[in-house]
């Protein structure tokens, strides 16, 4: 039996190198050495014995962290603002990002449906922190900043998702409302509601997780919470304080990932 | 024919939704908590209507217009721009130095006191739990609170940027890459530690083939979150765009402030780009 | 004595309870070729896995050259696994392998780290791959991809990969179920080769009745987790195997191009050519 005639090409005889992937390894670590000698980085400097010391320095002072009542009630109290500002920023985000996924999911049209995905895409690329110094400006400085700066970058995130869901879910239950009669809201909440809450919770309450962190770094622009006092107590040289708000936003962290786990758990087991 | 069949049925007690007392106990929960939250965010919206502060908004915003384009502050920007991109390739590649070892070792699919199961797996069981315990340490403190510390104690400049993000990111790289790993198939990894292969070997031999493109797509998507958090942590004074634009902004220079923005959102448009063309040539 | 294996009442009873071996005791002398047959589900698998030190036996003794594997250390335990070569029943090699490092794999037990790496760059002993796929009709596609195989050629990747182990110990797990008769048959013939002339244990776990009278000299029929026969393939009677795979209906399973003698005869008749080549 004759094996070339019946295979469509013959197979490699001997070893092959792969260019384009040797060229793109080559490229990769370029780019990698370029970097690090354009930051020109004195690492030298930085990793020098009088350097160490001074860090080493610093890095002690964190220990042990400030455990008296007094600055863990404040630190608590902190933690407690932080969760608001993410959970009403993501509640809030909930909201705008559904309204919009109407139009951004091609609802009512096609420039609606650009225009909308031109605002959501807007809205996520701003990083939050720059939208939450935008916002001390308008709403001043506090909590309330960085509720809005929170809702502004989590719309344009949920809105997306949640276009992408309306535009895969299946349009014959809708429809069959529509036919039977039902009003476009009606029929909308009956058929296609149900079909992406699930799903719609789920991304929201990862968000959620997202925006924990956020919240404690907007503070940083003076958005209250735990980064607000970190901030704080770093620039004074307070690390002792710090270790305990550290330690603080770690525990929130913790707590609501955990929550969050727990949450998408239960909705995932009760929708089957 | 009697029509005693058609008898009036007895009055029933009227039908009650059995989901209705925890959904309304579920409604009165979220109101309860949602009170104090609003109170606790000190959540006024009427504040940004006041008069006063809409003036200032206006103001504000009139200000970014017209961008600053004056040259001097364009070559400060195009400095800027490419340290930003330095940050993020330096942080990036720091952050795999760190995830490939510690994810080699708390993945289970490299796991040899597994088969069997064989000597050692007491010790290996708290090994990878270490492990799994490393990466999320590092991934619960957001980089900005990092490079922050990081700026403390090193001060200003790209530098607290980089070891932050090879911090944060290598934990959050370490974590996806040990599932990348054990989700595949992995029998074939399983059959060479069988045949007492080495567990670099059986990583390369086995494992990488089929992992490769989603573990490097993975990398790229990482990158490309690294430049917009180099921009975010130039705010605490980790360099790049973002130092730059904290200082016009301080100046309430809102010429310079848009500007930035704007090079900015291109940025972040480019290095999306580059990311889907990337991955498209590792698949 | 180097080369013994030896297995005392040896069970395994899964996380789940199902019981997959019970009281299995046999011993093998060095170099020795035993066929294991029996229906579905009757524990050749396990069996083949206790044997490599794939699982370990949740009562009894298992001992490979005098010694308890699962007494050894991490070193001890790998250096024995390396002398050890498993077929499985579907070759675990990823896709997108090339077939020389799928092949040269088998001896990553034995190289230095540093030596398996580099041949995933460079293969080190590309003829010595060529010349195990050769045995079993592949040498040609010694740099093709593997996702180019067919399941057929896949599989004897497979089977090239442990020969070029060159093993101590020659497992099969059902190694040429996917095959056709041909090449099961020459690639069992391969396997039976690779251990005359190495002098390897080889015991193959086997579906095809006829490949295992005719290519081993020593039969274990197993049922339901025990074992039923283990006896001198000549002494291995019709009834014997009608017993065994009662539960699989009245034809016995067959994958060689030469068929089973006679049905009707119920003496005890050599049925198969002991040996091989």
């Amino acid at each position: 039996m004759s094996a070339a005639s019946i295979r469509p090409a013959s197979p490699p005889t001997r070893l092959e190198p792969c260019w384009a992937c040797i060229a793109l390894t080559a490229a990769l670590i370029a780019a990698v050495v370029a970097s690090f000698a354009y930051l020109a980085v004195d690492w030298r400097q930085l990793f020098s014995d009088e350097s160490m010391r001074l860090m080493a320095k610093f890095v002690r002072e964190f220990f042990p962290p400030d455990l008296t009542p007094a600055f863990v009630a404040k630190a608590a109290w902190g933690a407690l603002q932080t969760f608001a500002v993410a959970a009403i920023g993501t509640l809030l985000a909930v909201v705008g990002g559904g309204v919009l996924a109407l139009p951004a999911a091609g609802r009512f049209g096609l420039a609606p449906r650009l225009a909308a995905r031109f605002v959501l895409n807007l809205l996520r690329s701003v990083p939050e922190l720059v939208w939450a110094a935008l916002m001390v400006i308008a709403a001043g400085l506090g909590p309330f900043a960085g509720t809005l700066a929170l809702a502004l970058h989590t719309t344009g995130v949920l809105g997306r998702l949640y276009a992408e869901s309306l535009e895969n879910v299946p349009p014959l239950p809708e429809r069959a409302l529509r036919d039977a009669g039902a009003g476009r809201l009606a029929a909308f909440a009956y058929a296609t509601l149900p079909l992406v809450t699930a799903q719609g919770v789920a991304y929201a309450l990862y968000r959620l997780e997202m925006n924990i962190r956020m919240a404690a770094v907007l503070g940083f622009v003076g958005a209250g919470g735990l980064g607000q006092l970190l901030y704080f107590h770093l620039s004074i040289f307070q690390q002792a304080q710090a270790a305990t708000l550290l330690i603080a936003m770690f525990l929130l962290v913790f707590a609501v990932d955990s929550l969050s786990a727990w949450a998408r758990g239960t909705l995932a087991s009760a929708h089957g | 024919m009697p029509v005693s069949s058609l008898a009036a049925p007895a009055l029933a007690p009227p039908l009650r939704d059995p989901a209705a007392r925890s959904r309304l106990t579920a409604l009165v929960l979220v109101v309860a908590v949602l009170w104090p939250l609003l109170a606790l965010a000190d959540f006024r919206p009427w504040l940004l209507f006041e008069p006063g502060n809409l003036q200032v908004m206006a103001n504000f915003l009139a200000g970014f217009l017209p961008p600053s384009t004056a040259p001097d502050f364009l070559a400060l920007l195009a400095k800027a721009t490419l340290e930003t991109l330095a940050i993020a390739t330096a942080g990036i590649a720091l952050a795999i130095v760190i995830a490939v070892p510690l994810a080699i070792v708390a993945t289970r699919a490299l796991a040899v006191s597994r088969i069997g199961p064989g000597p050692g797996r007491g010790l290996g069981v708290v090994v990878r739990t270490a492990a799994r315990g490393l990466l999320t340490v590092l991934r619960a403190i957001p980089e900005v609170v990092w490079a922050l510390v990081f700026v403390r104690a090193l001060g200003l400049g790209p530098g607290a940027g980089v070891l932050a993000l090879a911090v944060t990111y290598g934990g959050m790289l370490g974590k996806v890459y040990t599932e990348i790993l054990e989700s595949g198939d992995t029998r074939a990894a399983r059959a060479l530690l069988e045949a007492g292969s080495p567990r670099l070997g059986a990583l390369f031999y086995a494992l990488v083939p089929g992992a490769a493109q989603e573990l490097a797509s993975y990398t790229v998507y990482r990158w490309e979150c690294a430049v917009r958090a180099s921009v975010v942590m130039g705010f605490v004074g980790a360099g790049g765009l973002g130092q730059l634009m904290d200082q016009s902004m301080k100046m309430l220079n809102g010429g310079e402030a848009s500007t930035i923005l704007v090079t900015f959102l291109l940025l972040v448009l480019v290095a999306d780009a580059l990311s889907v063309v990337i991955r498209k040539v590792l698949a | 004595m180097p080369g013994d294996v030896r297995l005392d009442g040896v069970g395994f009873v899964h996380a789940n309870g199902h019981r997959a071996l019970k009281g299995v005791s046999l011993e093998l002398a060095h170099g020795e070729r035993v066929a294991v047959i029996g229906p579905s589900g009757a524990g050749k698998t396990t069996l083949v896995r206790v044997l490599g030190t794939s699982l370990r036996p949740t009562e009894g003794r298992i001992e490979i050259d005098g010694v308890d594997p699962w007494q050894l250390g991490a070193g001890g335990l790998r250096r024995l696994r390396a002398r050890i070569g498993v077929v499985h029943q579907s070759a675990p090699i990823p896709p997108r392998l090339r077939v020389v490092t799928a092949v040269l794999a088998g001896r990553l037990g034995a190289w230095p780290t540093w030596k398996g790496l580099v041949s995933l760059l460079v293969p080190s002993d590309a003829e010595g791959a060529r010349e195990a796929l050769a045995r079993l009709d592949l040498g040609d596609r010694v740099f093709d991809r593997c996702d180019r195989l067919s399941g057929g050629q896949l599989q004897r990747v497979g089977i090239a990969r442990v020969l070029y182990q060159r093993p101590d110990y020659l497992l099969a797990d059902e190694p040429v179920s996917a095959l056709d008769p041909t090449l099961a048959d020459q690639s069992v013939g391969a396997l039976v080769e690779a251990s005359a002339s190495g002098g390897a244990t080889l015991v193959a776990s086997l579906h095809a009745v006829d490949l295992a009278l005719k290519w081993f000299p020593r039969t274990i029929g197993m049922k339901a987790g025990a074992i039923v026969f283990d006896r001198p393939t000549v002494a291995v009677s019709r009834a014997m195997l009608h017993e065994l795979y009662a539960t699989e209906g009245r034809v016995l399973p067959e994958q060689g191009v030469e068929p089973i003698a006679d049905l009707r005869s119920d003496n005890v008749v050599a049925l198969a050519r002991p040996g091989c080549q």
